[in-house]
């Protein structure tokens, strides 16, 4: 006998795990570039 | 390719293009979201999970596609020696890993309510999982030669050698057919409905134009990291000259 399963739980776990690695590895990589660029000027202005 | 050799040149084209990049990825990411979850219909055979297509494919070509990257800039390094080809590869590593990763998990998900199981020992989903591990060695290789100060090219042949695996996951539901489906999409044909295809290739656009601006984030940082270095480098040796000009007057 087949398992009754609920669909939209599946879809909206894989698009959580998708779009939240997504978006954390999108904000710390714009971390990390304006923490780099940013150390770099203070270097250059000292 | 030579014109942007120069980590100056280099910067001012990237300044302009990551934002570019980042926000029109984000607006057709969401868009194919939207459509992919609200406008596409459920699939006869799959049922609702069928959406799951629209993040487990992208993420899956992102993550073949950044080896691939990663390989053509380690080419780049070994034949030309491109000053900027080790940073480009670095900067791709760590993206197309989370890519890989993401598309394990969602193919898992998909799978549960699909096949019945979590996780199958098919070719497929073995050399992706090959390939996340082989990503995870190229970040530990690249960063310990980095840091150590060792020549990038030891990296550059493992990212070489690493790319025998980007055919065989092409080629791996043909060889060994299992769970897997046979390939859906190939040079000039396609098993999907346009209905699921058309959205499924903005998702595509989204996801690429979002990892082309992380790569280009991450080459910045990179490159930023290695002109401080430089410059602490340069100052360390100019505090240290009068020093030693000091010693040879006293001698």
């Amino acid at each position: 006998m087949r398992e009754a399963l609920d669909h939209w739980d599946f879809v909206i776990a894989a698009y959580a795990v998708g779009l939240g690695g997504l978006a954390l590895l999108t904000a710390w990589s714009w971390q990390t570039m304006r923490h780099a660029e940013r150390r770099r000027d203070e270097v250059k202005r000292r | 390719m030579h014109i942007y050799a120069n980590p100056k040149r280099f910067l001012s084209l990237a300044k302009w293009l990551t934002p570019l990049f980042l926000w029109s990825g984000i607006l057709v990411t969401a868009l194919s979201i939207g459509w992919g979850l609200t406008q596409v219909p459920p699939d006869r055979l799959m049922g609702e999970s069928v959406r799951i297509l629209f993040v487990h494919v992208p993420s899956a070509w992102l993550g073949m596609g950044g080896w691939t990257g990663i390989a053509i800039a380690s080419a780049a390094l070994l034949i030309w020696k491109h000053p900027l080809a080790s940073v480009a590869a670095r900067a791709i590593a760590l993206p197309g890993m989370v890519f890989t990763a993401i598309c394990l998990a969602t193919g898992s998900i998909w799978g549960r309510p699909t096949w019945g199981t979590w996780w199958v020992w098919d070719g497929r989903l073995t050399s992706m999982l090959v390939l996340l591990f082989l990503y995870a060695g190229y970040i530990a290789l690249s960063q310990a030669t980095a840091r150590e100060g060792g020549a990038p090219k030891i990296a550059a042949i493992f990212g070489l050698v690493g790319a025998v695996n980007i055919p065989i996951i092409n080629r791996s539901v043909v060889w060994w057919n299992s769970l897997h489906q046979p390939p859906s999409i190939t040079a000039g044909k396609s098993a999907i409905d346009s209905v699921f295809l058309v959205p499924l290739f903005v998702a595509v656009l989204g996801f690429t134009l979002l990892f082309a601006a992380i790569v280009l984030m991450r080459m910045r940082a990179l490159i930023a990291e290695q002109q401080v270095e430089a410059r602490l480098r340069r100052r360390a040796l100019d505090d240290d000259m009068p020093v030693a000009t000091s010693r040879l007057e006293n001698a």
